[in-house]
């Protein structure tokens, strides 16, 4: 069973939630994905005194696990503030780390996000920091207290899918025990299918799900993919070769014409 | 009843007395502050008349609906511009366009001359557009004072008060019917006015973008009403990001933009219920009006008519839920 910080977690398929149509397409969503975890943006909502209160209700009503985003922070001081917010409206220590490094491609801040990981895993912040396929930033993480990385597929909303396979199948190489989620830049739930044949544990998307013409039915096809994905990789796939091997013996077939 | 009572006078309140004067009944329009003013939602709106746009993203009711919307507004003698409405995405965001005509209908694409003869000052700037032919726009604030005062020449009365929201009454307080509408929310909406001579659009221009669609609705005098941010948030404060967006993405429009002078910048929530489409509801004696979401001047005309039927013919309209908590 799939633990992320000592808790089990039933579906490898997290959705977030923003940009769908209605709150209702948005729950018609994750009835048909059977996700078991949702983000939220917290920051952009927020607006002070609850004002976004309506909103989170009806996605505390999807009864799954709310992973609150910090989404939109550039600094680490933003991402740290926010998480305070986050853990005190939602009642939960995790919080997906986004720090933002580049306005354009959204590419994560390698630097802000270890010292804002830091920051919140000593102050009892389960950390979930969305980060790249780089190993050594993944050590930096683990190192400052992160039990989950979760490394793009590509640049977020791009669609784009695994844009460095070798990078992310070296990470899962490398961290073969830790939960490895890929987050951002799915377009295709082939290409969330490819992620969890690789090995990693889970999938985040939003995108591609709440900008789909039918995002229910999209997301009932991320969730089928996910699920084969996952069987395939537990049946431990065979190596593609270059030899043609026949699955019949052709030797000692009896030829009738 | 014979005379009705309305409690709110924005979108919803003015065309539900408009449409029950016109079949004979007497109205009776309660509102804290009843004349058209910035205290009220509808004060915010772009005034687009766009159902086919919408179809983007709204659900089909909101198409067919809205499709009455023009016609009722030209019968009561607003202003109405009929030149359709625009739909352009800057060169890299250019399969944007090839998604927004997917999920629409009712329109054409248009090349580089054909945007030209249309919009002459957008010439050379985008290669390709959607055109919406039979899509209309008008200025709101004008659309609610000319409706405030024909229903007070008609004989309607307005009193400036609170009223109780229970007993016979046509509630259309929008987010302020939260009291009795526990699951309608707030959805945030930013926009700006500004005032730009040198520009010229005959219609209404929309700009797909993937992080910060806009648009740009021509009002008179050289000004354009830009909008408009959707913020899950009943928040009524406008953030300097938002602003920075709106104005980011106009000026890439058109960068004579950048030499306008910003007259307004404004906000407000928009009620909305889960599935963003509009209601009546029956609340004992009390028939609610609400959920009209960023669709208020698209939709009210047919909220309206449904409102009338269902008052003077007992017609049960398709938009209608019981209330029997």
């Amino acid at each position: 069973m799939l633990r992320f910080y000592g808790t089990e977690i039933g579906s490898r398929l997290m959705l977030g939630t923003a940009q769908y149509p209605s709150p209702r397409v948005l729950a018609d969503a994750f009835r048909r994905s059977g996700a078991g975890i949702a983000t939220v943006s917290v920051r952009r909502e927020s607006g002070g005194e609850r004002a976004g209160t309506a909103f989170w209700d009806l996605v505390r009503e999807l009864g799954v696990r709310v992973l609150p985003n910090t989404a939109g922070c550039h600094s680490v001081k933003e991402a740290v503030t926010t998480a305070h917010m986050a853990r005190e409206l939602f009642e939960t220590p995790w919080i997906k780390l986004e720090v933002i490094g580049h306005t354009d491609t959204l590419q994560p801040d390698p630097f802000g996000l270890v010292e804002a990981a830091r920051i919140l895993c000593e102050d009892g912040f389960q950390v979930f920091p969305y980060t790249t396929e780089d190993v050594v930033l993944a050590d930096r993480l683990l190192a400052a207290g992160c039990e989950v990385l979760m490394p793009w597929g590509a640049p977020i909303g791009t669609g784009l899918g695994l844009t460095n396979v070798y990078g992310l199948r070296t990470l899962r190489a490398q961290f073969p025990d830790v939960p490895l989620v890929v987050d951002a830049g799915l377009g295709l739930p082939s290409q969330a299918a490819r992620a969890m044949e690789m090995g990693y544990d889970a999938v985040l998307l939003n995108t591609a799900v709440a900008k789909a013409g039918d995002p229910a039915a999209m997301a009932e096809a991320f969730a089928k993919a996910v699920e084969a994905g996952r069987l395939a990789y537990e049946s431990d796939p065979m190596e593609p070769r270059d030899m043609a091997a026949p699955s019949t013996p052709v030797i000692g077939k009896a030829f009738l014409e | 009843m014979t005379g009705v009572r309305v409690i709110g006078a924005g979108v919803a309140g003015l065309t539900v007395a408009t449409e029950l004067m016109s079949r004979g009944r007497d109205v009776t329009i309660i509102d804290r502050a009843p004349r058209p003013g910035p205290h009220g939602c509808s004060w915010w709106a772009g005034g687009m008349l766009a159902p086919f746009c919408e179809g983007e993203t709204a659900e089909e009711p909101v198409v067919r609906l809205g499709m009455e919307a023009a016609d009722w507004w030209e019968r009561q003698g607003v202003i109405l511009s009929r030149h359709g409405t625009l739909v352009i995405a800057l060169d890299r965001d250019r399969r944007e366009l090839d998604r927004f005509a997917r999920r629409t209908s009712g329109h054409e694409f248009l090349d580089r001359e054909g945007i030209a003869a249309v919009e002459p000052d957008l010439e050379g700037r985008f290669d390709r557009a959607l055109m919406f032919r039979d899509e209309a726009h008008l200025d709101p604030r004008a659309a609610l004072r000319h409706l405030h005062e024909r229903l007070g020449a008609l004989g309607a009365t307005f009193i400036a008060g609170e009223a109780s929201p229970d007993g016979p009454a046509v509630d259309c307080r929008g987010l302020a019917a939260r009291d009795v509408l526990p699951d309608l929310r707030g959805v945030k909406g930013e926009m700006a006015i500004v005032h730009a001579p040198d520009v010229r659009l005959t219609r209404p221009v929309r700009l797909l973008h993937p992080r910060f669609p806009l648009y740009v609705v021509p009002r008179a005098n050289g000004q354009f009403m830009i909008g408009a941010t959707q913020i899950e948030s009943c928040d009524r404060r406008v953030r300097v990001r938002s602003v920075l967006e709106l104005l980011s993405a106009l000026y890439a429009l058109h960068p004579a933009f950048g030499e306008a002078e910003l007259v307004e910048i404004g906000v407000d929530a928009r009620p909305a219920f889960p599935d963003n489409l509009p209601r009546l509801r029956r609340r004992g004696e009390t028939i609610c009006v609400n959920g009209l979401f960023r669709h208020g001047f698209l939709l009210a005309p047919a909220m309206a008519r449904m409102t009338a039927d269902l008052i003077c013919d007992g017609k049960i309209p398709e938009v209608m839920d019981e209330d029997h908590s």
